[in-house]
Formats: structure tokens, sequence, C-alpha cells
């Protein structure tokens, strides 16, 4: 159910279910954390910087997670780390996304065999998105950010946050013009796992 | 300063050490009861006055019952190197701390102590220095065994969907 925005000379007007509404703003207004673990944080600054620019979708840093709508975990996360990224993870007010970046943060990537290596961040917490590459372009980033985007306006937080959804019955969820079109480019078998 | 001149200045006040030559750095090689009075004459003595610590590691050299620790000393202001090292024994490794000689030792015996499990008698601050505090083991000793977990995180990637773990839900909101 996407807003329905009627434009008049001195602004406009939005029209639609407050889930959707709240949506619109949400995922006009993905606040990242600047926070990075190892060098996929070198990328995580260039996404920031002038040349891709990620403050075109709303895509802002902020130096706190009280202020973060989503952490991306770039680089290698160790032992000693990772009880301080499960902090700073419980430190952010929900809704809260986690976005894996680079094949450290997705399973341990080239120091799987080191001892004080996490293998992949989804062993601390709930990943949304996992971005391949070591490390990652900016566009892959900025993709993975998008695909948050999708996922928060396919989710009504308000029914959501007082157990009222999933719901048969309920619309929601919305079909996803993004995950749809990647479906329909990945024809391989699916993975397994 | 030659490297034998160096043993020759060391060995004079300090009695016979093993000395072995290049290629690379020369090294002399002391026993640990005289380890702290060898790093005091590199640093004090005017001709030799080694000012720069370049770094302070272990060996494990479970073949032999041994860990060595090794000295890579730099003088700035004569231009000169030298390894000071010395072997200790494994079943209980121990060894006077050097920070008092070279305040740079200071972390690298904590992580001496981490890595190797060398206990540095004297030492300020014994901890821990790069993994986490109630970790079990010293990862650089050749028979070290990785646990399966620690605190709760596997060390090994899931293999199938059945051994999946789900990360612990955030603690319930007071």
């Amino acid at each position: 159910m996407d807003p329905y925005i009627e434009r008049s000379p001195d602004g406009a007007v939005a029209i639609g279910t407050l889930d959707s509404l709240l949506n619109l703003a949400r995922k006009n207004s993905e606040w990242y954390l600047l926070f990075a673990t190892a060098c996929c944080g070198i990328e995580l600054m260039q996404t920031g910087g002038p040349r891709t620019d990620a403050d075109r979708f709303g895509f802002v840093f902020r130096p706190t997670p009280r202020q973060a709508d989503t952490i991306i975990l770039a680089g290698t996360i160790t032992y000693k780390m990772a009880s301080r990224v499960r902090l700073l993870y419980e430190q952010m007010a929900e809704p809260r996304y986690v976005i894996s970046m680079g094949s450290c943060a997705n399973t341990g990537g080239p120091f799987y065999d080191s001892y004080p290596v996490v293998k992949g961040g989804d062993l601390i917490l709930p990943v949304d998105v996992y971005v391949a590459g070591c490390p990652p372009r900016p566009e892959a980033l900025i993709e993975a950010l998008m695909l948050v985007q999708d996922k928060m306006a396919r989710e009504p937080w308000l029914r959501k946050a007082r157990g009222r959804w999933p719901d048969p019955k309920d619309p929601w969820p919305q079909p996803s013009a993004v995950l749809g079109s990647c479906a329909a480019a990945a024809k391989g078998p699916t993975p397994k796992g | 300063m030659k490297p034998e001149e160096i043993r020759d200045k060391l060995t004079a006040s300090l009695g016979a050490a093993e000395y072995t030559p290049g290629p690379g750095d020369a090294a002399i090689t002391v026993p640990v009861d005289r380890w702290h009075e060898a790093a005091t004459v590199l640093r004090r003595d005017p001709d030799l006055d080694f000012d720069f610590l370049r770094s302070l590691s272990g060996v494990d050299r479970p073949a032999v019952g041994k860990i060595e620790v090794v000295c890579h000393l730099l003088s700035y202001r004569h231009r000169h190197t030298i390894v000071l090292k010395t072997g200790i024994d494994r079943s209980a490794p121990a060894v006077p701390t050097l920070s008092d000689v070279w305040p740079a030792a200071n972390w690298h015996e904590r992580e001496l102590y981490d890595l190797f499990g060398v206990n540095v008698t004297s030492h300020p601050d014994l901890r821990r220095l790069l993994l986490p505090e109630d970790w079990v083991g010293h990862p650089l000793r050749k028979d070290y065994k990785e646990p399966d977990s620690y605190r709760g995180i596997p060390m090994q990637r899931p293999q199938t969907a059945a051994e999946a773990v789900t990360p612990p839900a955030a603690p319930e909101k007071p």
C-alpha cells in the first residue's frame, strides 16, 4: 500500500495508512552507524563520500548507535570485538537492520582458519543483507542499503511491534520490486543450506 | 660497531654468551638468569646504546622443550643492530621483564604472555593484549587445540542447515 502523494502548488499532501506513511519516512532516512572493524571501512567511507554520494538516497552516517537504523558489519570481527559489536547493536533502537559487508563479515573470509576471528557476523547478529566482495565496491554497498530500504517498505512496523503482523489476512507484505527483479535474474538452482 | 665487537663488549661484563653470526642480524643467546642484566648492559653502555626495542617476540620449539624469547634491538646513535635471545623451559616458562629497560617492552611482553603463556615476572601490568581476558589457552603454542566455541559463538561455520545457530535474541525490555 504505497502512500498516495498529491502535489499542490504550495507543497504536497500524502495520503495512506499510517504504516505506509511511516515507511515512506523510514526508508528515505536510513541512517547507518559509522562503524567499521577492518579494511571494508575504507569502502564504507567512500560510499558516504561525494563520488557515490549515498546521501542522495537518505543514507546518512551517524556516529552513535542511538540514532542509527542500520549497522554495517564492515570487516573482520575478532572474538574480542564480538561483544562490543553486540553491545552497539543492542544500543540501537528498533526497528534495526544489519548488513554484513565483505567476505570477513559473511564467513570469516581469508581468516577462516585463524583462531581469533569470528566465522561470520551472522553468528552474533541477525543479518538482513549480505554483500559479497573483498571488499565490495561502494555501488554494491549502496545496493545492500537499498535492499534494506526495500525490506523496510515491506513490513508494517507499527503492526509488527504490537505483535499483529505477520498475519495471513493482512495485505502486507508488499511484493518487492527489487527482490522480484533479483529472483528473475538468478535462474540457477537454489543454493543449499 | 660490528656484531663481534658487540659480542665481545657484552661478554666482557657478562661472561660467556653463545653467538650466532648472520645472515641477517647476528644473535647473542644468554641464559635466562642473565636476560635482564644483558639487556641493561646493551641499553646503558655508551658504546652500545641500544635505544630502540624493535621487536620482542617468542618462538615455540617443542622438539627441544623450549620457548625462545627473541629481542631485536637497534641503536639510532651508532646505527648498529643485534638480536638478543634466551631459551626458557617450555613446561614452566618464565622470563624477567624488560619494561624497566625499554618501556616499549611492556605491550610486547603482554603479547608474549597472551600468545605463548610466558609468565613475565615483575611485569607492571601482565594481562592479555590481543585476545579476550577469558580466553583459554595460548594460540601460538604448537600444541594449541582450538576450542569448539567461545562464549557460545561456534568456531566453525555450520555446514548444514540443521547445525545453523540463531544469534541470541536481544534482552527483554524493562
